[in-house]
């Protein structure tokens, strides 16, 4: 049976695809990233400009029609895309968390300078956090998007 | 006496109760440091009215990260020992914290997990003991601990471990992964049964039990 090729060869791709998008950050994989996509856009234009192409290649792996392989290989492409766009959200969070726990405990360490011991009896809390907080040296800029593999905990 | 123990109360919308929850706290232990996370209901003024230190969240974080925030709090104070994680609406009590500081302190324990799950005075649903039990066989399975109520908010932990903890697991799926980072170290740690408090404002404002799925999820897609 020439589904099952198909059907190993999509699972072992689907496996590899988001195994490699769960272990790895930086950027040797966010190029990996942008290749794949170029490559997938440079295989769209083939395709346009041929299209019984994916008809041959899905019958070189099995498959009986040309869309079904773009079926799965959209599938594919989505599946990477939502894992990478939830990790990048996930590095995005946790940096913003850093930066929301720095002011919080800023403002605390502001707030109670004055007294040494026991807690704040002023009931201030409730007021917004000052933008006055004195400037703060930043938490490493990484502009570059993906954080140094040494910062984040595997 | 007891002030060396910090109880950290992450705070989220319980204006209602957190002032009784701090004041009772505070009749057996002093320090109490609230981390209030954006809640839009006046709860931090009523925790600060209440004696405690309030840490504000400009914005909602969730419980996993207000923790972490309590801890990093904790951990500026030069006399805290010890860091309680207590909730805000009213589920813990502290005799079930000197229970476990007693313990720790006759044991040689670096962190005692409250469990439900030891007597059974706490009276859970059904559903939630199940949803519960298949939580900490998870946790069991995927980390190197045998626990018997891993979700549990009420934890004594040692300073030397808060030390080395950091949550990353902003929302629920944090009491796994407190777990898991306590499990990797090499200390002593112990369970002590504790009576879980199902009142009706808890039970009413508690998490859903779908949750769980999302905790799943959140540990699966690290
Ligand atoms: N800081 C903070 N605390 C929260 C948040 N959600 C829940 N909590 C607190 O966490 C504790 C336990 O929450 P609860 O919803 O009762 O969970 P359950 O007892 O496990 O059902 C309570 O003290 C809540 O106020 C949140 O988003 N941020
Ligand atoms: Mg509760």
């Amino acid at each position: 049976m020439n589904i099952v090729l198909i059907q190993v060869l999509l699972i072992v791709v689907v496996v590899v695809v988001a195994a490699r998008l769960f272990r790895s950050r930086g950027a040797r994989s966010q190029a990996v990233r942008r290749l794949g996509l170029m490559l997938f856009a440079a295989f769209a234009v083939v395709s346009i400009l041929f299209p019984n192409l994916w008809n041959r290649m899905a019958a070189v792996a099995g498959v009986r029609r040309g869309t079904d392989l773009v079926l799965y290989a959209l599938v594919v492409a989505f599946l990477s895309f939502t894992v990478t766009t939830y990790l990048r959200f996930r590095d995005f969070e946790a940096r913003y968390t850093r930066l929301a726990r720095r002011l919080a405990l800023d403002e605390v360490r502001a707030e109670s300078t004055p007294s040494q011991t026991g807690p704040t009896s002023s009931p201030t809390a409730g007021t917004t956090a000052s933008p006055t907080v004195p400037p703060r040296r930043d938490e490493g800029s990484n502009a570059g998007g993906d954080a140094p593999p040494a910062t984040e905990q595997a | 006496m007891n002030d060396d123990v910090w109880l950290v109360v992450p705070l989220y919308n319980e204006a209602e109760v957190i002032g009784d929850v701090v004041a009772q706290a505070r009749e057996t232990f002093p320090n109490v440091v609230c981390v209030d996370d954006g809640s839009r209901d006046g709860g931090a003024a009523a925790a600060a009215a209440a004696g405690a230190v309030v840490v504000q969240h400009p914005v909602n974080l969730g419980q996993g990260a207000a923790l972490q925030t309590g801890f990093e709090y904790a951990l500026t104070r030069p006399d805290m020992k010890w860091v309680v994680t207590f909730d805000a609406d009213g589920q813990h009590q502290t005799s079930d914290v000197l229970a476990m500081l007693e313990k720790a302190r006759a044991e040689d324990l670096a962190v005692v997990f409250g469990s439900r799950f030891l007597d059974d005075r706490t009276d859970a649903g059904v559903l939630k003991k199940l949803v519960l039990r298949m939580a900490v066989g998870y946790t069991n399975l995927t980390t190197h601990t045998r626990l018997t109520d891993a979700h549990n908010g009420l934890r004594l932990i040692s300073r030397e471990v808060v030390e080395q903890l950091e949550i990353t697991q902003n929302r629920m799926a944090h009491a796994s992964e407190l777990v898991q980072q306590i499990g990797a170290l090499d200390i002593r740690y112990a369970e002590s049964p504790v009576h879980i408090l199902y009142t009706d404002y808890s039970k009413a404002k508690g998490q859903s039990l779908w949750n769980a799925v999302n905790i799943l999820a959140e540990l699966i897609l690290r």
